[in-house]
């Protein structure tokens, strides 16, 4: 062969720096083989794909929540890293659930040394309010948790993402295959942004797998596992209508809400969450608008089985999907082309270059306490103990023109309005509407709402009412007290810090 | 009013509460387990002695197992539970209020 | 005059509906010492709804107790504890003859007397079970000046008349006849309850029913009916203008003294005005028809 590369640079001298061609293979040695070039991601066992990945003491690793209560994926990584040896590691889940009660031991021995999470539940919770862990943890909003990776705060090092399924090269989604949660928009944020990324895939399909909701430009280490989730626990309940008459009167408040606030125009937008309260909301929103012959542009955040088929019917436009919440709606995420699959920065990242909260007209929003002010606390029980998240809390309530907050206004004997919070994670100013079996509240920043809603008959009272009205059921609830050594730092969805949680007294 | 006999009142279910009591020689003990014993425990613990004062109960054995009931539900609950475990009872509705 | 349309039943054993079921605001609420209540409960119930009766929220409604029959060894302890505790209804059930209504009332005052509670301020709904309640439902509404209503009760007296439920057919005769003692005495009728709590169409047939035949309102057992009837209950926008513009003749009317009122030309007389201001309550209590 006479027409080699090396004979054209005879005699040439290169730039400082550049180095002359030595072979397709020299910097990319997998293309050596073809077995190689294809190949190459596969990992045999999750053992080999750690080691691959460089992981070392003290680094950061993560994972995604969307199987919630049905997670296999965060406990299975963590008894591996233990069995391996690995310490000092920075835990940075998107969400902990009360499933993850077998962190508490890994905690312990030292295997993990620092928490970032939107919210935990359970015994892992109680523990660390407890004081289980020396260094607090950070409790972050979802749209919070990419604003600090942004910054650096989160730097992942390897992000363990669970996938149903996945192809050699990493395309991956959870739309097909076993175990089907849907959306996969808390694990995109991890994807784009973490140093190595191991996927631990159900099934390993044939190239190229679509859609790739975890693309191959991303991924850099496949490993077939059993199982990474169940999709049953994702919610239970939650596609059901409530007949709960309680959650079915605030259900039907918080319609009439929406109704009358100033936004139910055609092309209105919303975000109703999950839970009893939430599902039914969407079926009365159903009569609301086909009488006024109205549909919404799109909804938003969490997604059920009612928000499609409020779709299905031709009153939702399109579907900004980041968890979904039931079988429903990830078959619809699937099949759908107007039911979208969304990262959390497109979803919430207040520093992103453009996030979709700030597009929400009303979004239906959950509380353990509000107080006088209408903060909201979605992290401590009355107790004192972590039992919550904060999620997409803050940053919707941000983002959106009104945020309502529903909820009975006593559970058991425990007021849900109080005089002081006793965590604050999403701030008074930014809540709209309270509403509650007792009757609704305007925050007096909002006295055009007000207005409307007296006008429409609702019964609006204040939110000073409502306290005294629940103070004379349950009488005035004895301080919760606290030793001074803070287990848990509560960030407001750009960073700073909103308040601490203590550590409650034995 | 004297306890004869061990009574009980009141349920499990959430709001609830149920009220064992049985005879005691030596004074009155009062044992309350209570999902809200953080908040509301020793005001739950006042209700039920004042209820026991007011119907003249002063040797007994009460044991609590609160599930977030209220005081008139409280009240009522104890006042069930000695109402079944004394001889003859005959309500006295003004000292029951 | 005070409105009826609902009549929410609570189990009066049941601390947890007690402790939270004045949020829903029916018309009037009932808790229920007979037939929802087991034996060995009675006592426990009695002594809950006692309780729940002195509550501040429940003195913001009407509060109504069915007690148990004066001829078991319930009935007359649950009316001692209930009027001390200032019901403002008791409601007597398998109500067959007027003097089952006198025998009752002469309770009730002795107990006001003792306890010092105005005397005829305890007020009484007879529930009707039978077919000698039925046959003797003008006798019965005509008892008591202390009587607000009286309620026909379906499923004893389906069973009485050797039928069961079904499309109405078999209530046809007592809804009438209750019905029309009530209007002959002045006071309310009460429809029996629908008891499958999740359908909603049939109840809402049911109750278009019986506005239709002129009750006031319904028995309930669900608090998720209470909207429904409400709604069903609510005048129309149309009705609401009629009822506003009846009402302002009548008023103008009466400003000038004029002994006819007419609007539009066209006489109304007073059954007129009178309904229109039924219609006007019904559409400020719950709006107007959605």
């Amino acid at each position: 062969m006479t027409n080699t590369i090396e004979d054209r640079l005879a005699g040439v001298a290169l730039p400082a720096g550049l180095e002359p061609f030595a072979g397709v293979a020299a910097h990319a040695p997998h293309l050596a083989s073809r077995e190689e070039k294809h190949g190459r991601k596969i990992a045999k066992s999750l053992e080999d794909a750690i080691r691959a990945s460089g992981l070392k003491n003290g680094m950061t690793v993560s994972f995604h929540h969307a199987f919630r209560e049905g997670d296999k994926t965060i406990n299975f990584v963590f008894d591996t890293l233990a069995t391996m040896g690995f310490r000092d590691l920075t835990l940075a889940p998107s969400s902990l659930l009360s499933c993850n009660a077998p962190l508490i031991g890994h905690v312990k021995s030292g295997v993990i040394r620092r928490i970032f999470t939107s919210g935990m539940r359970g015994k892992l919770a109680e523990a660390i309010s407890n004081g289980l862990m020396e260094e607090p943890i950070n409790i972050h909003s979802h749209g919070g948790r990419v604003n600090l990776m942004d910054r650096g705060e989160i730097a992942i090092d390897v992000a363990f993402l669970g996938v149903a399924t996945a192809d050699p090269f990493g395309n991956a989604n959870a739309v097909t295959g076993k175990s089907r949660c849907g959306s996969l928009g808390y694990a995109m944020v991890d994807a784009a942004r973490a140093r190595c990324v191991i996927l631990l895939a159900e099934e390993i399909v044939a190239y190229p797998n679509a859609p790739a909701s975890i693309r191959q430009d991303q991924v850099d280490l496949v490993v077939a596992v059993e199982q990474i989730g169940d999709p049953a626990k994702i919610s239970v309940g939650a596609a059901r209508i409530t007949s709960n008459p309680r959650e079915l009167l605030i259900a039907r408040w918080a319609a009439d809400v929406m109704e009358h606030a100033g936004f139910f125009e055609d092309g209105f937008s919303m975000q109703t969450g999950t839970g009893g309260s939430a599902t039914a909301t969407a079926r009365f929103l159903e009569q609301k608008m086909r009488r006024k012959g109205i549909k919404a542009g799109f909804a938003l955040g969490g997604i059920t089985g009612s928000i499609v088929d409020l779709q299905r019917k031709g009153l939702v436009g399109r579907i900004l999907d980041t968890q979904s919440f039931d079988a429903v709606a990830a078959e619809s995420l699937a099949s759908n082309p107007d039911h979208w699959e969304i990262s959390t920065n497109y979803y919430a990242n207040p520093t992103s270059k453009a996030c979709s909260v700030d597009r929400v007209d009303m979004v239906i929003l959950s509380a353990l306490e509000i107080d006088l002010d209408f903060n909201v606390n979605v992290i401590t029980g009355s107790d004192g103990v972590m039992r919550g998240a904060s999620g997409g809390h803050s940053d919707t309530a941000a983002g959106a023109a009104l945020p309502i907050v529903v909820g009975p206004l006593i559970r058991s004997r425990i007021p849900t309005v109080v005089e002081k919070c006793t965590t604050v994670v999403t701030p008074g100013e930014t809540i709209g509407v309270l509403v509650t079996d007792h009757g609704i509240a305007v925050n007096p920043n909002r006295p055009e709402v007000a207005d409307r809603l007296k006008a429409a008959g609702l019964p609006v009272t204040t939110i000073e009412d409502l306290h005294a009205r629940a103070t004379s059921l349950v009488g005035t609830p004895q301080p919760i007290e606290f030793l001074d050594k803070v287990v848990g730092l509560v960030r407001y969805r750009d960073g700073s810090v909103i308040d601490v949680v203590r550590q409650v007294k034995g | 009013m004297k306890i004869v006999r061990e009574a009980l009142a009141g349920t499990l279910e959430s709001s609830d509460l149920l009220v064992r009591i049985a005879p005691l020689e030596d004074g009155l003990e009062l044992v309350l387990k209570s999902e809200v014993i953080h908040q509301f425990g020793p005001h739950i613990e006042k209700v039920a002695r004042d209820c026991l004062a007011r119907l003249g109960v002063t040797q007994a054995l009460v044991v609590i197992e609160d599930k977030g009931a209220l005081d008139c539900v409280v009240a009522a609950r104890v006042q069930t539970a000695v109402s079944r475990a004394v001889d003859e009872w005959t309500p006295d509705w003004s000292a029951l209020s | 005059m005070k409105l009826r349309r609902s009549m929410l039943f609570l189990p009066g054993a049941n601390a947890a509906m007690l402790s939270t079921a004045f949020v829903f605001k029916p018309d009037s609420i009932m808790f229920d010492l007979e037939d929802a209540v087991s034996l060995r409960e009675k006592d426990a119930a009695r002594m809950l709804v006692f309780h729940a009766l002195r509550l501040p929220v429940y003195r913001e409604m009407e509060t109504v107790v069915r007690i148990n029959p004066l001829s078991t060894p319930f009935g007359l302890k649950d009316l001692e504890a209930v009027v001390r505790a200032g019901v403002d209804v008791v409601r007597l059930p398998k109500t067959d003859t007027a003097d089952d209504v006198h025998v009752l009332e002469a309770h009730v005052e002795r107990i006001e007397r003792e306890c010092g509670r105005e005397i005829g301020s305890t007020k009484l709904m007879a529930a009707i079970e039978s077919a000698s309640g039925v046959v003797n439902a003008v006798a019965i509404a005509c008892s008591s000046p202390r009587l607000i209503g009286i309620a026909l009760a379906g499923f004893d007296y389906v069973m009485d008349m050797q039928t069961e439920r079904g499309d109405g057919t078999e209530l046809f005769y007592a809804r009438c006849a209750v019905l029309h003692a009530a209007r002959y005495a002045k006071i309310d009728a009460f429809d029996v309850v629908f008891s499958d709590v999740n359908d909603d169409e049939g109840f809402l047939k049911e109750v278009d029913l019986i506005k239709r035949m002129g009750f006031d309102g319904k028995s309930l057992i669900n608090p998720r009916q209470i909207d429904l009837l409400h709604n069903a209950y609510a005048p129309t926008q149309e009705e609401v203008d009629y009822a506003s513009r009846v009402v302002a003749a009548a008023e103008a009317g009466e400003r000038q003294g004029l002994g006819v009122v007419s609007l539009n030309g066209k006489m109304i007389d007073a059954p007129v005005i009178g309904h229109a201001r039924v219609v006007l309550r019904r559409a400020s209590a719950s709006g107007v028809r959605q």
